[in-house]
């Protein structure tokens, strides 16, 4: 299932920002508390019987208690454990921040601005900053693809998509 | 018989020409979507489904289910030609794939991997064909207890039969029961869960987890990985493509053995990932000289791909029969059931024959034009590896937050997307399985509503479990599977104390 986990090695030059022990202790707390929430939500939508069977709360309320036992075994695990190999690299964090930060930026804006605007600036951005291409090149694919995307959504199947203010002013 | 006949029926039905162009336009998506990171099999057919809301359902089911092919035959190119496993079935395809394109032979080791993985395929349908109509008819002597049994069933195998650590398994598909249990009560109509949040009243949808889960988080994965494709060239000539193909013949145990390991597996949900381990596992212990397997040998791409080809067809046979998927893509496309208006389950050969043996006919024509779409179009394909990533990577995330706005046309489900997106990345990377999140997201109300029903039934006595035979046998057998793991592991504490106790939580 996860291809990913054998890039444990120890790179030259990059500093481990957080260890796979912290990160398992951090989530499973994360978890525990996050399900006692959830239970007591539950518990106060009523998580017993009545007269035609359980209650709203009754599945939720005992799903959220096993979620807290089975963070609790998380977590004991996670202490008893002496793993240090590292969770996060800080070369690996900035690439990470790289796309995760630009993405919540484009979520953001396609509030604003539509999808397909919005849409194409990420990624003439991304190709501008990220692959050093020229501007006209960036702009121009991300512009193309914009336009095939709009053909496919909202003429070929007729799938509204959010639109902004440019859309508008084309008259869609 | 009779079933032949309708099987035949679907195979005319398929072949109008409308359904053969949505198939090579399914496949052709598939291979594109197998073949780039942060789109795999789920995901891309999430993603597709919206567009399908108003097609036929035949139609539909055919395109998406062909998509599914193709992502099953595209991880295979990245396996060999790129060492880069584009889905999680195909990792043990680069044991032996990569080593042969290094070779020079990668022609051989993609006609091996294709051939396997139709051969595989092709084995999964034949089972289907002839085991499903079988078990839907059985399941159709099913209550709301049997059907809860059978949920629990295959809930318990996840967490028995899982590499992951059990608790992890457990937190897991919780989180995706609590995730479906989000929004209004369907039975009290009172509101669960949603903590104020307007946006909470619908619940979480699982077509936008499964965007979040496996596609944003695959990339957020590509990208730390600090991507860089060095691809070894790909030329598949007819020549070599026969000489491969007489060649075959000669491996008919491994064929043999990694279609019936597959099949097992993929009906109980073990998964396409755990059949192609297996399979390449099988054959190195069995093989005469263990010691070529990783080298380079044919066999090691042959076993892992035919069986988890067979372990991704044989899926949809729980899927179809009972209403209940092997894999996270069954669990898409059984959500795609719903959407069009199908109720899953054993009524589903009766009311919908025509729709089901469409869909098994083109499964059987799906896997032989894939077999030749795929051998004809790898170099194509290889060439989209090639496009950079700073184009690739913004790309699929915009495809992933225009799939996750048509669910509902809701720009909520994007952030939705995003926070799924991370989460999915820290389970990845701290080994919590996803598959589970997913399939308990999908049965969550079917489950919780057989439950009730049973307990309305019933009135409140859990002993109803074990009221019949029948009912009594699945309990039995699901409590088994889910203490398997506790029953070898006590054993084994018992025999050896002392390294027992050092050992279980990493062996586990």
């Amino acid at each position: 299932m996860n291809p990913s986990e054998t890039g444990g090695d120890e790179q030259p030059g990059s500093r481990a920002l957080l260890t796979v022990r912290t990160a398992e202790i951090a989530v499973a707390i994360a978890l525990g508390v996050g399900a006692l929430i959830v239970s007591w939500s539950n518990y106060q939508l009523g998580a017993g019987w009545n007269a035609y069977g359980p209650d709203a709360g009754y599945f939720p309320f005992r799903l959220s208690i096993i979620v807290f036992l089975a963070s609790c075994v998380v977590l004991y695990h996670g202490l008893r454990s002496n793993d240090r190999t590292p969770f996060l690299e800080a070369g690996q964090a900035r690439l990470v921040a790289v796309i995760l930060g630009p993405l919540i930026v484009y979520v953001f804006a396609i509030g604003y601005l539509g999808i397909y605007v919005a849409s194409a600036i990420f990624i003439a951005a991304f190709m501008r900053f990220l692959g050093k291409f020229a501007w006209w090149k960036s702009v121009g694919l991300a512009a193309c693809l914009m336009i095939a995307f709009f053909y496919i959504f909202e003429i070929q199947f007729m799938v509204p998509l959010p639109k902004g203010p440019l859309e508008n002013w084309l008259g869609y | 018989m009779q079933d032949i006949n309708a099987l035949m029926q679907g195979f005319v039905h398929v072949l109008a020409w409308q359904n053969v162009g949505l198939m090579l336009i399914g496949i052709l998506l598939g291979i594109v979507v197998g073949v780039l990171p942060g789109l795999g099999g789920p995901n891309g057919v999430a993603i597709l489904l919206p567009l399908t809301f108003s097609m036929n359902p035949t139609s539909a089911i055919i395109m998406l289910s062909c998509i599914y092919w193709g992502a099953l035959f595209g991880g295979a190119i990245t396996s060999v030609l790129f060492n880069i496993p584009g889905e999680a079935w195909s990792v043990a395809t680069t044991f032996d794939g990569y080593p042969l394109a290094q070779q020079g032979k990668a022609g051989q080791a993609l006609t091996c991997a294709f051939t396997g993985s139709c051969i595989g395929a092709l084995f999964g349908v034949i089972v289907i064909t002839f085991l499903a109509p079988l078990v839907a008819k059985f399941a159709l002597r099913f209550g709301p207890p049997e059907f809860f049994a059978v949920y629990f069933l295959t809930f318990c195998s996840f967490i028995g039969m899982g590499k992951e650590p059990k608790a992890k398994i457990i937190i897991s598909m919780c989180i995706g029961f609590l995730l479906a249990a989000v929004g209004m009560d369907t039975v009290s109509g009172q509101l669960r869960m949603t903590f104020g949040f307007t946006q909470l009243l619908r619940g979480f949808d699982f077509l936008v987890a499964v965007i979040g889960l496996f596609g944003v988080s695959e990339i957020l994965l590509t990208m730390e990985e600090g991507l860089a494709f060095k691809g070894k060239k790909a030329s598949i000539d007819l020549k070599v493509v026969f000489r491969t193909w007489a060649m075959l013949p000669r491996y008919w145990v491994t064929l043999l053995r990694s279609s019936v390991i597959g099949c097992w597996l993929g009906i109980t949900p073990g998964g396409a990932v755990a059949a192609s381990f297996m399979g390449y596992g099988m054959a190195k212990r069995l093989s005469r000289n263990p010691d070529a397997f990783g080298t380079g040998v044919v066999e090691g791409v042959l076993a892992p791909e035919t069986a988890a080809h067979a372990a991704g067809t044989s899926a949809l046979l729980p899927m179809l029969a009972l209403g209940i998927p092997g894999s996270a893509t069954a669990a898409v496309l059984l959500g795609g059931l719903m959407i069009w208006g199908l109720q899953p389950g054993p009524m589903l050969f009766i009311e919908q024959k025509h729709f089901v043996w469409s869909l098994i006919a083109s499964m059987y024509l799906g896997n032989i034009a894939g077999l030749l779409v795929v051998l004809s179009t790898v170099p194509l394909f290889a060439a989209i590896l090639r496009i950079p990533f700073s184009i690739i990577a913004p790309a699929i995330m915009v495809v992933c937050a225009i799939g996750a706005y048509t669910v509902h046309n809701a720009e909520f489900d994007i952030w939705l997307m995003v926070v799924f997106g991370v989460v999915g990345y820290i389970f990845k990377k701290l080994n919590y399985p996803l598959a589970p999140l997913v399939l308990a997201l999908v049965l969550g109300d079917r489950a919780e509503d057989a439950f009730r029903q049973t307990m309305v039934g019933s009135k409140g006595a859990l002993s109803v479990f074990w009221s019949n035979g029948l009912v009594g046998t699945i309990m039995t057998l699901a409590v088994v599977t889910l203490l398997s793991p506790l029953i070898v592991s006590a054993v084994g504490a018992l025999r050896q104390r002392s390294t027992a106790l050092r050992a279980a939580p990493e062996a586990r």
